[in-house]
């Protein structure tokens, strides 16, 4: 008898989606699950329209609208993006898609309500037209973004064309120490390996520090895999995962349940499966992280300074950080505690789900947020925003001087109304610092919510594990 | 999509790495409907300042650039957003073919699917190409997708590799889903001994 060649999470999902094959060519993989948005489906569905093609499996289509919604009540104002969510809601009706419409109590951030209804389940294929996709590999899922030809390819057909990607794995040696969290984690490792350090490769995450985490927290490891330029990252399912989907709304139920998870348990890498790559990263002495320049790659711990372009050996890095000081207002040198800010996002399919508004409300909580500080919270769904207003955070976070919105993209992106004036600099808990992300000449520092919600109180960065309530207050690693 | 067998013209040269999506064409051009259109709007808070005058600091607003077929750019080229509205607003605004010394995965495959043609090239050939470009008076060069050459504004001749399936759509004009659709039946047969529900 031949025995099997050990596999990762990743060969063994993707094996079990190749419909066709061809030597040398790329397979058709399956699509099992293939989340829509407003942005980047109105030419899709135009171009099946123009061909007379129906949606496959519009059963396996899910749509909601996040990208473009107001934050604020009543209705919406901008009539581009007005249409744009017309053309969403037409489309679902006219191809039978299901969609979660604003207002409906099941909207929401697409990465925070697939896991939240219980979609995002371990061993599926899921895609979307929005590069976060990766978030959805934290379920070990293979999750990747697309674009809006794809995205028409996966109405259409139910799979898509794809080259096998190479595999790493990235191991985490040590615990995570006290108050530092998944975003500082990731960011850390962007840091080491670079913002294109994952390029064609499907990522692993691995090691105690990722078992530990929660599975919210896993989620926003994963959210953040295409900052480094990995299409995909991943984490074998385990207990944490099964608790985390157990009983949600369309998560297997009663017999299906059992048999899922007998599936869903033969996912993990195999002992012995070898990746193409292999990267470890300590996190037993980590700091909490803040990005300074216009990339994710860009950061630092906050104990530290802004570098200087001079510490950089590879001219093109040199040039690219003294065009993000410029572009930042920075001096280099200046410690990162001395970096004041104008205005305060926690929110996005990085930083919006319960846990992470719990945890910047535990930093909140009895203060309020400096003179000339304007914050504001963006729960990622309407579920979380109601789960949280059950337990009190909103009149944490309104007490404490916040605004409390309702949920959406908001000002990741700054599609809507939520926009940095040039010249503003903003404490956000979002994945992108790029040069006007959040509005033109906006200047973008990435955070945890931790250190977000501590730098609204202070007016400046500040190191969170200093600050004096968290010492007697269980914060969520 | 049109076939694609070769271009020559003018080149621009964009040379700061990790550009990302959102600078190719910035969020408050995603909110048409169209597909068309968005090359007005391409490196749009690079190219103009807040009143829309053209930035005379911005690569691309050099006159010896003006009407560029080529963009020769830094490396991970393209990263961050899936939007393929940065594909199209690169096309859109007159460019057939981008080479860097790599790209973001995503830009690369939307790329691919629109015919917008990306070759990655060694890091030494790309600013050798850069190099190669008279920047007072401009300069041209060839990609031949067919042979996969360029041919550099010096004459020289540089052979680049690309991925053979998507060489062959790309000269074909072939529409991905009208390919996919003559294998409905292996879908249909996937479907039916899918393992999950």
């Amino acid at each position: 008898m031949i025995e099997a060649m050990p596999r990762t999470l990743f060969e063994k999902v993707w094996e079990t989606h190749v419909v066709h094959e061809a030597a040398g060519e790329p397979a058709l993989l399956y699509v099992d699950l293939h989340l829509v948005h407003e942005v980047t489906s109105p030419q899709a569905f135009e171009g099946l329209r123009l061909e007379g093609r129906r949606v496959r499996r519009p059963e396996l289509t899910v749509a909601t609208m996040d990208h473009n919604v107001p934050t604020l009540p009543g209705p919406i104002a901008d009539p581009l993006a007005k249409a744009q969510l017309d053309a969403l809601r037409a489309n679902c009706e006219e191809f039978g898609v299901k969609l979660h419409a604003t207002g409906t109590g099941s909207e929401g951030i697409v990465h925070v309500i697939g896991p939240e209804l219980g979609l995002t389940q371990p061993g599926k294929t899921i895609v979307c037209g929005d590069s976060h996709t990766s978030t959805h590999g934290a379920f070990g899922a293979l999750a990747f973004g697309i674009g809006t030809s794809e995205v028409e390819h996966v109405l259409a057909t139910q799979t898509l064309w794809q080259r096998r990607p190479k595999t790493m794995l990235m191991e985490f040696a040590g615990d995570l120490p006290p108050h530092l969290t998944a975003k500082d984690l990731i960011l850390a490792a962007i840091g080491e390996v670079g913002v294109a350090g994952g390029v064609g490769y499907v990522v692993e995450y691995a090691g105690e520090a990722i078992r530990a985490l929660t599975m919210e927290n896993r989620l926003t490891v994963c959210n953040m895999t295409i900052e480094w330029g990995a299409r995909a990252g991943m984490i074998a399912p385990d207990d944490t995962t099964f608790a985390y989907l157990e009983g949600r709304e369309l998560a297997p139920q009663g017999a299906d349940w059992e048999r899922a998870l007998g599936r869903w348990r033969s996912l993990a890498s195999d002992e012995g499966a070898t990746f193409d790559k292999h990267v470890t990263i300590d996190v037993s002495d980590l700091a909490p992280q803040v990005t300074w320049g216009t990339n994710p790659g860009m950061v630092v711990p906050v104990t530290g300074v802004v570098p200087s372009p001079s510490d950089f050996d590879d001219p093109d890095d040199r040039e690219a950080t003294e065009r993000a000081l410029e572009y930042m207002g920075l001096k280099a040198g200046t410690p990162i505690e001395e970096i004041k800010i104008d205005r305060v996002f926690i929110g996005s399919c990085t930083n919006s789900r319960i846990e992470d508004l719990r945890a910047a409300a535990a930093v909140l909580e009895g203060g309020h947020i400096a003179a000339g500080v304007n914050a504001l919270v963006v729960p990622g769904s309407a579920k979380v925003r109601l789960q949280a207003q059950a337990e009190g955070l909103d009149k944490v976070f309104t007490d404490a001087g916040f605004e409390w919105r309702l949920a959406g993209c908001s000002m990741c992106l700054a599609m809507n109304a939520d926009v940095l004036a040039p010249g503003e600099r903003c404490a956000s808990t979002s994945n992108r610092n790029f040069e006007g992300r959040q509005g033109r000449g906006g200047r973008t520092h990435l955070v945890s919510p931790q250190m977000a919600a501590g730098a609204a109180l202070a007016g400046h960065f500040v190191d969170v594990r200093k600050l004096e309530p968290l010492t007697n207050k269980t914060v969520t690693a | 999509m049109k076939p694609f067998r070769s271009a020559t013209g003018r080149v621009a040269i964009l040379d700061r790495p990790d550009v990302d999506t959102d600078q190719i064409i910035p969020k408050q051009f995603l909110k048409r409907i169209e597909r068309t259109g968005y090359g007005e709007f391409a490196f749009f808070d690079w190219r103009y300042d807040a009143d829309g005058t053209p930035l005379p600091g911005f690569e691309l607003n050099r006159p010896e650039f003006a009407g560029a077929k080529v963009l020769l750019a830094g490396r991970n080229f393209g990263c961050g957003s899936s939007r393929e509205h940065a594909a199209w607003a690169l096309q859109d605004y007159g460019f057939k073919v981008v080479i860097a010394s790599s790209f973001g995965d995503i830009f690369r495959s939307n790329a691919s699917k629109i015919g917008l043609i990306a070759i990655e090239l060694p890091e030494h050939e790309v600013k050798s190409l850069m190099e190669g470009v008279d920047l007072d008076r401009g300069s041209d060069l060839t990609v031949d997708l067919a042979a996969g050459t360029i041919t550099a504004p010096d004459g020289r001749t540089i052979k680049f590799a690309f991925d053979q399936t998507t060489r062959h759509r790309l000269l074909e004009g072939l529409d991905d889903i009208g390919v996919t659709l003559r294998l409905s039946d292996e879908i249909t047969a996937y479907e039916q001994a899918r393992p999950i529900a």
